[in-house]
């Protein structure tokens, strides 16, 4: 007996040291972003804003902050868009291959990175079309389809048809059965895969690398470019800020949408 | 009933389209330009030729990337697994009421920015980082230790990106066992190693490799980690790859790589697929 809690503790403890792995270096990102020092590494030598305010001065990053907020906004709506009815054929209807093409539109997590920036990039120039935030958009929109679709699909499924078989059977238009009955139902899942699109367009930094240019570069992409000098105590309060930002909007999200989803007066 | 065929394709189009044009198009198209010849000064000529997959295989600097590649792929995905599966088994037999938080504090990573948590890295190992700075502060070394832009620090980054993805996929096969199978095992006479190593450990296997497939993916096509925590000599595929295409704007070559990579991975996944069944990773990733 005595064996066998000691083997359970052991698991305990290599859970708890995975656990300070994986969190050590975003929380010395954090800590290190009030280091006054003009290097951004240890020791600690007091307690400062300043990085944080010369950031705030910093028209460059202020500029990518607002591409890829426009950026990442816009790919979620395009996404949600198409990946919607996308998951309503896959859930609702039976049709011929099916298990091909749900693979097909999952495909993008599946292939690299690069190779998706290479070949949207090659094609584009063939076509003679100049690198312009539209190749970002439709390039992000691919990027983050499959998790909308994986998202709103897995909803879709826990939703009973015969909600909408009886909105119909009483005379609702198609149209108006999504309105009144699958959409308020569906749409916690359908704000949780924008939020995702949203994430994931906005750090996304492998593709996005091939497909912006010096005008529309995003985040991810300036932090790239000043990493190539040295890593600056700036990088540590910008990243202090992502973090900030990108840890709050989930856990807000998932607590709006709960209380979206319980409606009023319950 | 005839008439309702057509219904799902309508709803369809719009992501067919898009993944047909942007997604299957241009891949497509890369593998064309990967038999082109590039031309200096102006446009690629359209060829038919092989002088790209053979400058590759050419000497042994290109086939060199490739293997250290498939070796990073490896030990990571190793890795991964060992520090993968012991937390999705704590998570499994736990009953603290913690563990949904736990659960969600494991994927919180998932939403912090990719480079950051790269960068990070720079801030633990790198010569005026945390673990030189406690070590030289306690006296056990004068000089800090190199231990960045090496491809341990490359792995560090690798772990770090891909490891929620190992421990959720084998959570989620674990979570669908039933926990009475190990109990009756254990009833029947066998000791708790016993019952993990011939009932439980078996039943997780397919979470566990469609966690190593995603991984061994991922980690062939990573740009960012090579590129941030590694040095000259850890270069990987897609670095290779940007630099043909960005840095050279030899589209010829940089599509005859990417081409190699793609059929590469897609080899190993069609293989997977044959044996495994490719839906369980997308199983896994929808239970987010």
């Amino acid at each position: 007996m005595k064996k066998i809690i000691s083997g359970w503790s052991l698991i305990k403890i290599f859970t708890l040291l995975v656990y300070i792995w994986m969190f050590a270096p975003i929380v010395a990102v954090v800590i290190l972003a009030f280091n006054p020092q003009q290097f951004g590494s240890f020791p600690m030598e007091g307690f400062s804003f300043k990085w944080f305010v010369k950031l705030s001065h910093n028209s460059t990053i202020l500029d990518a902050f607002k591409n890829s907020l426009v950026l990442g906004s816009f790919t979620a709506i395009f996404a949600t868009a198409i990946g919607v009815p996308a998951a309503m054929a896959f859930i609702r209807y039976e049709f011929r291959g099916k298990d091909f093409i749900n693979t097909l539109l999952l495909a993008p997590i599946m292939i690299p990175e690069v190779i998706l920036g290479v070949a949207l990039l090659l094609f584009i120039r063939w076509l003679q079309q100049p690198k312009s935030f539209a190749l970002l958009l439709i390039g992000h929109v691919v990027l983050t389809l499959p998790y909308v679709l994986l998202i709103v699909q897995a909803r879709l499924v826990g939703i009973k048809k015969e909600y909408e078989e009886a909105a119909l059977s009483l005379g609702a238009s198609p149209f108006q059965t999504f309105r009144e009955i699958t959409f308020p139902l569906l749409a916690p899942a359908i704000f949780a895969g924008m939020l995702f699109a949203f994430t994931i367009s906005f750090d996304d930094v492998t593709a996005t690398l091939f497909w912006a240019t010096a005008q529309n570069q995003t985040v991810p992409v300036k932090i790239f470019g000043m990493l190539r000098n040295s890593i600056s105590p700036e990088i540590n309060a910008l990243g202090a800020v992502m973090i900030v930002l990108t840890v709050s909007t989930p856990l807000l999200a998932g607590y709006i949408s709960r209380k979206f989803a319980k409606g009023p007066g319950k | 009933m005839k008439n309702k065929s057509w219904k799902p394709w309508i709803l369809l189009s719009p992501s067919l389209a898009a993944v047909f044009f942007l997604l299957v198009v241009p891949v497509c198209f890369v593998i064309v330009y990967s038999f082109w010849l590039r031309a200096p000064s102006g446009a690629d000529i359209p060829a038919f030729q092989f002088g790209n997959y053979a400058k590759f295989f050419e000497d042994f600097f290109y086939p060199s990337i490739l293997l250290t590649t498939l070796r990073v792929a490896l030990e990571t995905v190793f890795l991964c697994l060992i520090m993968g599966y012991i937390p999705a088994y704590f998570f499994y037999k736990t009953e603290s009421k913690f563990k949904p938080f736990l659960m969600i504090i494991v994927m919180l990573p998932f939403w912090i920015s990719f480079i950051i948590r790269t960068l990070s890295w720079i801030n633990i190992l790198g010569d005026s980082g945390l673990i030189n700075h406690v070590l030289m502060k306690i006296g056990f070394i004068q000089e800090p230790l190199a231990m960045l832009y090496n491809e341990g620090a490359v792995i560090m980054g690798l772990l770090q990106y891909l490891l929620p993805f190992m421990i959720l996929n084998i959570y989620v096969s674990l979570d669908g066992i039933d926990k009475s199978l190990a109990e009756a095992a254990k009833s029947l006479g066998c000791t708790e190693w016993q019952a993990f190593r011939e009932v439980t450990m078996p039943l997780s296997l397919p979470g566990v490799s469609a966690g190593c497939l995603l991984v061994f993916v991922l980690t062939c096509g990573t740009y960012l980690p090579p590129m941030i925590l590694g040095g000259p000599g850890n270069e990987m595929i897609a670095n290779l790859i940007f630099k043909r295409v960005i840095g050279t704007l030899d589209w010829p070559f940089g599509s005859a790589i990417s081409a190699i990579l793609l059929i590469l991975l897609a080899t190993i996944v069609y293989t997977y697929n044959r044996y495994m069944g490719i839906s369980q990773i997308f199983k896994t990733l929808s239970n987010e």
